[in-house]
């Protein structure tokens, strides 16, 4: 139960990071912030790559791979998506 | 310290023991590397606070990511690489396809699927890993961990089927009306508990995984019913839930596997969401529970739409809206969803630039719930080339309406309805609203009287310094911009 307790922590603090940051963000760029931080949650690509690369043939690799797929397409999509969105804002400058 | 372990390798490797240790000292690198991706993707999320920093915010993110992704293939546990390199083309190729061909005014369905495809990982990375535990035995021992892969389950296929009904709805294969039946509630309810309860039955006794994949089942179809009742102008709450479900989903897999980088960057999302949450709730002045669960009951009592409108609505041609313009030192636009609707954010863009040619100072006034996604609009303009700065927010434009020569209305209803402020019984009552109605001059650019989402009828448009301009958003403006020039 150690590790859950180090885990819940370290949730609990960043949430309060989470919060300090994020209501500073002007509503110009809300939708960015919601596609750029949906790339960030396609972090459970670690978990996913792990877990692909098992070696031994089994359901562990194909649920890995499933969730390779899908969280890659997280992590592009949302960080190219959110660049193409913030260039725009950008531009004028 | 890695590096000269690995050197020294062919000289220790001999002791098993010296392999243990540099594999710990392996495992603490990543850690190490973990650490410094996470400290990225905060700053990168601070870059996000001004429009000249956001780029490299966004880039920073990204940097972080690739660092851990980079990282965790170097992981010892990796033994084939065939389905990992699959799996990252495929998903590359969809995300970036996506990602480059989207058109902005379909962002919101661009963020509910990327939403719902963060949910599918996180419970596919659940499901991996209880296969992966279970015949080495441990999980009856590491309760902490069978809690978290039940919660990755839960949350995350919550939040893929949601998100994929919310695509639907937003996508118009599916009707964007509520869809709701009676006893809606219960069943949802004895959804929930039974997931809860399979749950609990899972953590207690965990030797089959037919048990998981029955709680995703239970838990996707409890996301496709909370998603289904809500309309379209709720869409907004929806997707930022959804976003931060989805960050949380990352952080359940976290405890999942034990690893601080995914509990901090799911954290972060989940704080987010939440905040994107409370300010579309805030905007509509309803309660989180009330646009989940509540239905807008049609006021009692309140004017119909005859007794408002009847004689009263004075409609124009655009000509005539173009002489109004041609004296005003003034403008404010107030962009709707009518206007992404109809693509009208190049013409409005090209009104703007004659309006200053002319002297006359143009602003935009952007309500938080307009469109179909926090910033939505905000969006929509910048890829017009609006410059940011003339967007102005809902608290700071509305002490200014009263020096403002012409307020121009375009496919918004709702969110300028004076009602929200004068009358207690209306099902608006109380919802921050633009205070347009005290322009000088205020032009409604609408195809029809019809009403907006709330169902109610907007005195806005019979007011005595109020001019219709009938027409479709895009078609409307661009007439206005020739009447303009030929003036």
């Amino acid at each position: 139960m150690e590790s859950l307790v180090t885990g819940l922590t370290i949730f609990v603090l960043a949430v309060f990071v989470g919060f300090e940051i994020i209501t500073k963000i002007p509503p110009n760029l809300h939708t960015p912030l919601m596609s750029g931080s949906n790339a960030i949650s396609g972090i459970t690509l670690v978990g996913a790559l792990l877990a692909a690369g098992t070696g031994n043939w089994g359901w562990t690799p194909v649920l890995g791979m499933i969730a390779v797929i899908m969280a890659s397409i997280n992590v592009v999509g949302g960080f190219l998506v959110t660049n193409r969105m913030l260039e725009m804002f950008r531009r004028r400058d | 310290m890695n590096e000269l372990l690995i050197h020294f390798a062919p000289l220790i490797a001999a002791s098993g023991e010296a392999d243990a240790a540099a594999n710990a000292s392996g495992q603490v690198f990543i850690n190490l590397a973990y650490l410094v991706a996470a400290v990225l993707f905060i700053l990168g999320l601070r870059g996000l606070t001004h429009p000249r920093t956001a780029v490299r915010g966004n880039l920073l993110g990204a940097s972080g990511m690739l660092l851990a992704i980079v990282v965790t293939l170097r992981d010892q546990a990796i033994l084939s690489y065939g389905l990992i390199a699959t799996g990252l083309v495929i998903g590359g190729v969809i995300g970036a396809v996506l990602a480059l061909r989207i058109q902005m005014t379909a962002m919101p369905q661009m963020v509910a699927l990327l939403n719902g495809f963060g949910g599918g990982a996180s419970f596919f990375v659940a499901g991996a890993e209880l296969w992966r535990l279970l015949p080495e035995e441990t999980l009856a021992s590491e309760q902490q961990v069978t809690i978290a892969i039940v919660a990755s389950g839960i949350i995350g296929a919550v939040t893929l089927t949601g998100s994929l009904v919310a695509f639907g709805k937003l996508q118009e294969l599916i009707s964007g009306n509520a869809i709701s039946f009676s006893g809606q509630q219960i069943v949802n309810a004895v959804l929930a508990l039974f997931a809860v309860g399979l749950g609990f039955w899972i953590v207690s006794d965990p030797t089959g995984a037919f048990g998981y994949w029955l709680l995703v089942l239970l838990a996707g179809g409890l996301g496709v019913l909370l998603v289904l009742p809500i309309g379209g102008a709720d869409m907004p709450v929806v997707i930022a839930l959804l976003n931060s479900y989805s960050g949380l989903a990352a952080a359940s897999t976290g405890f999942v596997l034990n690893n601080n980088m995914l509990i901090i960057a799911g954290s972060l999302v989940g704080a987010s969401g939440l905040i994107l949450t409370r300010i579309m709730c805030v905007a509509m002045n309803r309660s989180l529970t009330n646009v989940l669960f509540g239905v807008l009951a049609p006021a009692e009592g309140s004017a119909s739409a005859d007794d408002v409108y009847a004689g009263k609505v004075k409609s124009v041609s655009p000509e005539e809206v173009a002489m109004i313009f041609e004296t005003a030192r003034r403008a404010v636009v107030v962009p709707g969803y009518g206007l992404a609707v109809s693509q009208g954010q190049h013409a409005v863009r090209d009104l703007g630039n004659l309006l200053e040619q002319r002297g006359c100072q143009v602003q935009y006034a952007i309500h938080p719930v307009a469109g179909r996604m926090p910033g939505h609009m905000n969006v929509l303009l910048a890829e017009a080339n609006v410059d940011y700065d003339k967007m102005i927010e809902m608290d700071d434009i509305n002490p200014q309406f009263e020096q403002v020569d012409v307020a121009l209305v375009i496919g918004a209803n709702d969110v300028v309805n004076p009602v929200a402020r004068t009358d207690p019984g209306s099902p608006i009552a109380g919802m921050p609203i633009l205070d347009v109605d005290k322009a000088r001059t205020v032009v409604v650019v609408k195809r029809s009287l019809s009403p907006g989402f709330a169902g109610i009828p907007n005195p806005l448009f019979a007011a005595d310094n109020t001019l219709m301009m009938f027409g479709d958003g895009q078609k409307a403006i661009l007439e206005l911009v020739g009447a303009l020039e030929e003036a």
